[in-house]
């Protein structure tokens, strides 16, 4: 692990209307990381992502990946620095084919243009064939080869859930953000996940953010955490110290003065 | 893939376009020497039809942008194109090569009003973006109305068309089914090409979820507006050939109701289907003048509009997602089959010049 830092928040703030989602949010990922981000429903979570990778333009801060401020950039040239995201609530091409899912993901590195592509120059051919091949690799990893023609819908929910990060791989990303992969996953289903995550962290070298609501899977994977409450962070360290905080137990864990969280 | 093989694939994909092409003007020879002046106008309009309608489709049907100024486009081009074809300077190009230039030059000043159009399409979606385009057209139609230079109310008179070349045996009108021919398989090979290529998936990931696909690195915004220039192109390009075989231009025919029609077409072909627009653009033109045309004069009642919009909507009931839906003519089955059949009778035949077992312009037949 070195000390690079790919991914750094400096106060960013997100205010709607009169509404403060995320305040004075600061982050720093250093190269390998994986770090995950907590917090009960509604604490911001999500807006922190959209801040990051660019969906939202925070109202105040910066964002800086790998030494690029990504102040006025749109979110895919976001995503072209390196950085790229799942959804929370599974965001596939639904009438494309899991292949074609795959291969629009990875299109950002081909070299073809849409001459080429009219004239049917040889360049298209070989281009497309090197896209092509790179995504069924991907998928082969995954174990989703064998439906690569299938419309993404039709793929059960935990597939689709792994096509998504599949997906997410095929920008050749450094920093992937994890928007609640487990979300609606039995145990057995996050269990697998949790490997998935070490693999693809450790085969595609990989920095990890991951929001989660599953706690033997955040604290099962992360080496650090970071809790959100109501857009402010209340509190980051290693699992052990985020297990025993009691800002974290009062505000996530939820004591006897459980509030009516807005979900 | 070795290069080689790419070359061998590039070989193979160049002939069909023009082999198509051919074929449709052989078929030209037939009609003009079997049917009456009206029909063979009316097989001129079918080519327009299907240029429009599938040049519609690839922003509304492929990108999922909702644009209801299509004929604004095809007035640009048609108007543009007969206002070159009166003009001294284009005089001095051969007959035929002029008449077969002029769709490009409308389809170009198209191009450059789609991307006007496409600008503010960036921030709109939806309903909004549907009026801005809707806007568009009437804006398009105002200045032609109120622009002395075309004519204004009057619009354009006696527009010239290609002469042909009758020392060949080029008869003016199989002259102009060539020129229409071979700007229609131009269409649909291109559009065909460019949805059918990776890259092309681009336009449908717009269409299917704009925040995945940004996120995925995709340049949403360019996007959209490369599916409207070359969307706007082509519709140009329809209007330039409908401005020389109807000859008589007016603002009134590039109302709100002909991007309907388009949109119609569409629609009931299929949004995302270019062989659905083909079939719908045949339909839609064939349709109104050989069956309700007779029909209103056996009964003496104008019913044309009444049945019309009657088969519309059983057809959205019965076939909400158009006739193909997102099919192509080579998504079916027995297509497929077939296709697999020819190829290795070509195989077996000579190991030479197997052609259309790929073709993609295929879907103009």
């Amino acid at each position: 692990m070195s000390d690079e830092i790919l991914l750094e928040a400096k106060k960013v703030g997100m205010e709607f209307g009169g509404l403060k989602a995320v305040d004075a949010f600061d982050l720093q990922l250093r190269r390998g990381e994986l770090v995950g981000l907590i917090g009960p429903n509604g604490a911001g979570k999500t807006t922190c992502f959209n801040c990051l990778t660019g969906v939202y333009k925070p109202t105040s801060g910066e964002v800086i990946i790998r030494g690029v401020n990504t102040r006025g950039l749109k979110t895919h040239e976001v995503s072209r620095l390196g950085m790229t995201r799942t959804f929370q609530n599974i965001r596939l091409f639904k009438e494309l084919s899991v292949l074609d899912n795959v291969i629009i993901a990875g299109l950002q590195h081909a070299r073809q243009s849409v001459l080429d592509d009219v004239l049917r120059h040889p360049r298209h051919y070989v281009e497309e064939a090197r896209t092509r091949e790179r995504a069924l690799e991907l998928l082969r990893i995954f174990n989703l080869e064998g439906k690569a023609d299938l419309p993404s819908s039709s793929l059960p929910y935990g597939e689709q859930r792994r096509l998504e990060i599949v997906r997410a791989l095929a920008t050749e990303p450094r920093v992937i953000l994890l928007d609640e992969p487990a979300a609606g996953m039995n145990d057995k289903e996050t269990e697998d996940l949790m490997h998935l995550i070490a693999q693809i962290r450790r085969d595609f070298r990989l920095t990890v953010l991951l929001i989660e609501h599953d706690m033997r899977l955040v604290m099962g994977i992360c080496e650090r955490i970071i809790v959100l409450d109501h857009g402010c962070i209340i509190a980051q360290g290693t699992p052990a110290q985020i297990k025993c905080d009691p800002a974290v137990i009062a505000a996530y864990l939820g004591v006897d003065e459980k509030t009516t969280e807005a979900t | 893939m070795t290069d080689q093989h790419a070359r061998g694939l590039f070989l193979r994909s160049m002939p069909s376009p023009f082999l198509v092409t051919a074929a449709l003007i052989l078929l030209g020879l037939v009609i003009e020497n079997s049917t009456n002046a009206y029909t063979q106008d009316v097989v001129l309009w079918i080519f327009t039809n299907i240029i429009l309608a599938a040049s519609l489709n690839l922003v509304s049907g492929f990108t999922g942008q909702f644009s209801l100024g299509h004929a604004g486009f095809m007035a640009v081009g048609a108007y543009l194109s007969a206002w070159c074809s009166f003009r001294p300077e284009f005089q001095a190009l051969p007959d035929l090569l002029r008449f077969t230039l002029l769709p490009a030059i409308g389809g170009l000043g198209a191009a450059i009003a789609g991307y006007i159009v496409g600008l503010p399409s960036l921030r709109l979606r939806g309903d909004y973006l549907a009026i801005v385009t809707l806007g568009f057209g009437e804006i398009i139609r105002v200045t032609l109305l109120n622009t002395e230079a075309v004519g204004g109310a009057r619009g354009l008179n006696r527009i010239p068309a290609t002469e042909g070349w009758l020392e060949m045996g080029l008869s003016p009108y199989l002259a102009q089914f060539s020129i229409a021919s071979f700007w229609t398989v131009v269409t649909i090979t291109t559009l065909w090409r460019i949805v059918h290529s990776q890259k092309g998936r681009i336009f449908l990931s717009v269409r299917e979820d704009e925040i995945a696909a940004e996120a995925m690195g995709v340049n949403v915004t360019q996007a959209k507006v490369r599916a409207f220039v070359i969307s706007a192109f082509f519709a140009g390009v329809g209007g330039s050939l409908f401005a020389h075989s109807v000859k008589y231009l007016s603002p009134a025919t590039f109302s709100f109701t002909k991007s309907v029609d388009i949109i119609i077409m569409i629609v009931l072909g299929g949004m995302g289907s270019f062989t659905g627009s083909v079939i719908a653009a045949i339909f839609i033109t064939l349709v109104p003048e050989f069956v309700l045309r007779p029909l209103q004069e056996i009964t003496k009642v104008d019913l044309r509009m009444v049945i019309y919009s009657l088969i519309l909507i059983l057809f959205m009931i019965m076939r909400p997602t158009g006739l193909l839906g997102t099919r192509e003519w080579s998504d079916f089955a027995w297509v497929k089959k077939l296709m697999r059949a020819i190829s290795q009778l070509l195989k077996r035949g000579s190991d030479g010049d197997s052609s259309s077992s790929t073709s993609p312009s295929g879907a103009s037949r």
